[in-house]
């Protein structure tokens, strides 16, 4: 099993530009339920950094209580079975996002192929750390950018479900 | 259709449970009970802010890449009255670059205008306390350091020092552990070996045993101690424990450290085997510490 996934995040500022990559993302897409899970451990964020990662552990999101984040939900905007079709597809992930403890109802646009029998999936979009009550300190106000992107890329292999228990699409 | 999963680092154990998740419908429940692995352990990091506690040095290394800059002050003591501006008036000046060749292996060198001493360490990340079944409990880091004074001799006539006699050797084995995210607690066995003392009372070899603690109070604010109690001996009839107390300051890079401590010196060589000072008379050294990390080398 080769597995390509990963949940990147950029943070700009007028000061600096923080970024970080998690490559121990897991996900589960049920195409046939029209379904999603996804669940990354905060810990296994790789900054630039060393300080700024224990920071982000120890300050922001405060990663021993909160270990991990998730976002679950369905696709919607388009009917999964266009997957059948080669190239790229698109729809919106509207799902349940969690993090930091604070979970929001949130629409993303996504970008979905089936490609040599994979999965691959893409979204990028933008994420309030104050909608997270992640709260950051005046004196680096300047320095954490009011809004951050994430970006989610990840190529799943299928998983055969058993026949009599598939529900019906 | 068909249901596709990613599990990065993890992908095998996937494969051996799907029966249960289409009719359950809880994903994430199913994510979780094959991504949770009870067997993983976990680093526990950042047991102390910065890589000194107050005198002492902490667990903490930089981490490989990293440059770590102190700027760390003494000034006089408190009770030296309004005329010295009760120790401000004076001040003893460390500069230190601490280097981290891998996240385990420090180098280190500091330059400290008390007797014009120059020091190098090498600090070695041993032992990690790690979360998770068959759980490290603690943090080992050895500290070794070698420090030379850089005085020039006032000899009397007749009198002759090499320049060994100018070195001092330290050597800790510090032992930290991470009680919870606020509280952390260190021990440190100490060793100084001077190769020159000027009289019996003191000793060549001084062994003492060192406590540190970290208590935070908010997420970016601890207070902090630490302490040295001299084992038996010369040294610990002549001169005295060195204790500290101070609050570490955390904003973006930098992290400042204020204390009190009724040492001058913030080398090992100073600190544990020469402190004069008595704390509770009111020898109190005011000092700050600023650490400044540069990031020589991307972590991605």
């Amino acid at each position: 099993m080769t597995k390509e996934g990963r949940v990147t995040f950029f943070s700009t500022s007028i000061i600096e530009d923080i970024e970080a990559i998690n490559n121990s993302t897991a996900s589960i897409v049920d195409v046939t339920a029209n379904q999603f899970a996804f669940s990354v451990p905060i810990k296994e964020f790789t900054f630039k950094r060393t300080l700024m990662q224990e920071h982000f552990n120890e300050n922001y999101m405060e990663s021993d209580k909160f270990p991990r984040a998730t976002f679950t939900g369905r696709f919607t905007d388009a009917d999964l079975s266009v997957l059948t079709v080669p190239g790229n597809h698109n729809f919106r992930a509207e799902g349940d996002l969690t993090l930091h403890g604070v979970t929001r109802r949130i629409v993303v646009p996504a970008t979905l192929e089936i490609k040599n029998g994979q999965l691959q999936a893409f979204a990028s979009f933008n994420v309030a750390p104050a909608d997270y009550n992640i709260e950051v300190p005046l004196l680096v106000r300047e320095n954490i950018a009011k809004i951050v992107r994430v970006r989610v890329v990840l190529i799943a292999n299928p998983v055969a479900a058993p026949a009599a228990t598939r529900p019906a699409n | 259709m068909k249901t596709f999963v990613s599990v990065l680092g993890l992908g095998l154990g996937l494969l051996l449970a799907p029966a249960a998740y289409a009719q359950t419908g809880d994903l994430l429940g199913q994510l979780d009970s094959q991504t949770t692995d009870p067997q993983k352990r976990e680093v526990v990091s950042a047991t102390f802010k910065a890589t000194h506690i107050i005198n002492s040095q902490s667990v903490e290394t930089p981490g490989e890449g990293t440059l770590a800059f102190l700027i760390q002050h003494r000034f006089g003591t408190l009770n030296s009255g309004a005329y010295n501006f009760f120790g401000l008036d004076q001040a003893v000046l460390r500069l230190g670059f601490e280097y981290g060749l891998t996240d385990r292996l420090t180098v280190g060198i500091g330059r400290s205008s008390q007797e014009k001493t120059y020091d190098g360490s090498l600090k070695y990340r041993a032992i990690r306390q790690t979360t998770g079944a068959r759980a490290m409990p603690v943090s080992v880091t050895l500290f070794a350091s070698s420090a030379i004074n850089t005085l020039k001799f006032n000899l009397a006539p007749g009198e002759d020092r090499s320049t060994a006699s100018r070195v001092t050797y330290s050597y800790q084995a510090l032992i930290a552990r991470k009680f919870s995210p606020n509280l952390s607690v260190q021990l440190m066995p100490t060793l100084i070996h001077r190769n020159y003392v000027a009289t019996p009372g003191q000793q060549n070899d001084v062994y003492a045993l060192g406590g540190g603690l970290r208590q935070k109070i908010t997420k970016r604010t601890a207070l902090t101690a630490d302490y040295y109690y001299l084992l038996p001996g010369n040294t610990a009839d002549n001169f005295r424990n060195a204790l500290g107390l101070g609050v570490d300051l955390e904003t973006g890079g930098h992290i400042f450290q204020l204390h009190v401590t009724n040492s001058l010196g913030m080398t090992e060589k100073f600190f544990v085997p020469e402190t004069t000072g008595k704390f509770f008379s009111g020898d109190l050294y005011f000092g700050f510490t600023v650490a400044r990390n540069f990031t020589l080398k991307s972590q991605l």
